[in-house]
């Protein structure tokens, strides 16, 4: 394709600071992207196809012919970033395809089943009890962001993990890097090396110690490592991986949630008097802010139809999460936020192989936050800023920076 | 129409999320050892022949699979 014509293509991510956080993309945006096939420009000038209906986004994560693995030959990059940046991949299954990709998930899978994460709900109550206690002190007024919603995920992922919280700083700041589209690649490649590094560290001193603590990783050290199942280096990997996607995700649905009930104060009263109705007010929160906007990027490794488009191999696609999710064939007033319909079909969670592990830990998360938050802040409402909400723009991963909060 | 249906599942598709045991807790658990899918009951009551549907559109990965059962006085015939 001539460059001409390549710029001629709608760029994606799209860049608008005039959105408000509640809206993926506005009604200008929704109508260029709406496809429901459209080819796009990418920021490396690579061009991509972006799959937008929820049809087409459910059936293109389920299909084997999209590989996941980003460090093959054209596939679709959102930033620019030298061949090697991300140095030792090893553990990183999200990246990773077929049997390696089971074989490393199957590790964990019985770690964040269901019945596990009901066990460890105490924990978590008692983690946003503390939280809550640390937003009381501070204030009114107060940082949601700081007080409630990074501390809580972060606090319980490092207990899961067994990862000292007291160096919650270190890894917070890395772990943005990692997902900041924006982030120079010297500062990326610095960063992932440093909490490698660090989780190197951790886990061999785990592995060291003959008695085990009752932690995932020193169970993992113990039932895989010593067993010779796993390398040390795919351990480090997949603790990298989890520490990550443990905490940045859930922090941000918990902000922009809490914005959201702020601004309806019937439903976020309803949260506290209607308990039982919680976990349906999640679904429809995963669904209507859809946070991993930019979407999910796979690479064709055959000709593929989808949505009346021949994907052929070697093409970049990027399902469009947040557009699935208001795609009006699958719900019905998909602009509305109605916490009483039946959201549960949603792909915020992605679909297909790879579709989070972590969405139980993330559903008791969101759900005990936010309820304990209403119990204990019946009066709590938006503080008065100067300006707009601070937001991640670059970011993978969608969320507010900050949230003054008064009561 | 009777709607009932006999449940398959595919261990070695199942990755695991878990969906199948919110949606249809009578009929999927998970193994406590790999966390894979289980079956409780292949020929689920009736009434839950709408979530076990629900459950085969949730499954991220394919693994579960419904038709419709015989009804008895046929098979008994055969
Ligand atoms: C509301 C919070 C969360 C959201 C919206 C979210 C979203 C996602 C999405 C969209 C994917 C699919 C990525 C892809 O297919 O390329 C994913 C994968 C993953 N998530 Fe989450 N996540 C959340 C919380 C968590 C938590 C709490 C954990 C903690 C353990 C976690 C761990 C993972 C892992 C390990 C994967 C990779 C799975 C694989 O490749 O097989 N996530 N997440
Ligand atoms: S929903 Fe599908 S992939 Fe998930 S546990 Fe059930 S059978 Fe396995």
């Amino acid at each position: 394709m001539t460059v001409a014509a390549l710029t001629d293509l709608p760029l994606w991510p799209p860049i608008n600071l005039d959105r408000d956080p509640l809206v993926p993309l506005d009604a200008g945006e929704r109508r260029r992207f709406a496809g429901p096939v459209t080819r796009v420009r990418l920021p490396t000038d690579a061009t991509a196809w972006l799959v937008t209906r929820h049809a087409d986004v459910r059936q293109m994560l389920r299909h084997p012919g999209f590989s996941a693995d980003l460090t093959r030959p054209g596939f679709p990059l959102l930033r620019r970033i030298p061949p090697g940046a991300f140095g030792d991949r090893r553990g990183g299954f999200i990246r990773m395809d077929g049997v390696e990709h089971t074989r490393l998930r199957r590790m964990l899978t019985a770690e964040f089943m269901i019945r596990n994460v009901r066990r460890i709900e105490p924990l978590i109550r008692q983690t946003v009890d503390r939280a809550l206690d640390g937003l009381h002190a501070a204030g009114p007024p107060a940082d949601l962001v700081t007080h409630v919603a990074l501390p809580v995920p972060s606090m319980v992922i490092c207990h899961l993990l067994g990862v000292p919280y007291a160096d919650h700083d270190f890894f917070q700041e890395r772990s943005r890097t990692l997902i900041d589209r924006d982030a120079p690649p010297e500062r990326v490649q610095r960063h992932v090396r440093e909490l490698r590094d660090y989780l190197h560290r951790l886990v061999e001193a785990k592995v060291a110690t003959g008695e085990r603590a009752d932690d995932l990783l020193s169970r993992l050290a113990r039932d895989r490592v010593d067993t010779g199942e796993l390398a040390l280096d795919e351990l480090v990997g997949m603790a990298v991986l989890l520490l990550i996607a443990g905490h940045e995700t859930t922090a941000n649905m918990i902000g922009l949630s809490t914005l959201l009930l702020l601004r309806h104060p019937a439903r976020y009263a309803a949260l506290r008097d209607d308990t039982g109705h919680a976990e349906g007010l999640v679904d429809e929160l995963l669904r209507y802010l859809s946070i991993v906007r930019t979407g999910l990027p796979r690479l064709a490794t055959e000709d593929v139809e989808i949505g009346g488009r021949l994907i052929r191999a070697g093409e970049g696609a990027i399902a469009v999460l947040s557009l699935a999710n208001r795609d009006r064939t699958a719900f019905d007033r998909p602009d509305e936020f109605d916490p009483y319909r039946a959201a549960q079909q949603h792909v915020a969670f992605g679909f297909g192989v790879h579709q989070c592990i972590g969405q139980p830990l993330a559903r008791a998360e969101l759900r005990i936050a936010l309820v304990e938050l209403a119990r204990r802040f019946p009066r709590l409402r938006p503080a008065a800023t100067a300006g707009r909400l601070p937001t991640r723009d670059s970011s993978v991963v969608y969320g507010l920076d900050a949230l003054p909060v008064t009561w | 129409m009777s709607g009932a249906v006999r449940v398959r599942v595919d261990r070695d598709r199942c990755c695991g999320a878990g969906n199948c045991v919110v949606t249809a807790p009578e009929v999927f658990d998970q193994d406590d050892a790999d966390g894979l899918v289980l079956l409780r009951r292949a020929e689920p009551p009736a009434d839950a022949a709408d979530r076990v549907r629900l459950a085969v559109e949730l499954c991220p990965a394919g693994a579960i699979s419904v038709a419709p059962r015989p009804v008895p006085e046929r098979s008994s015939t055969s």
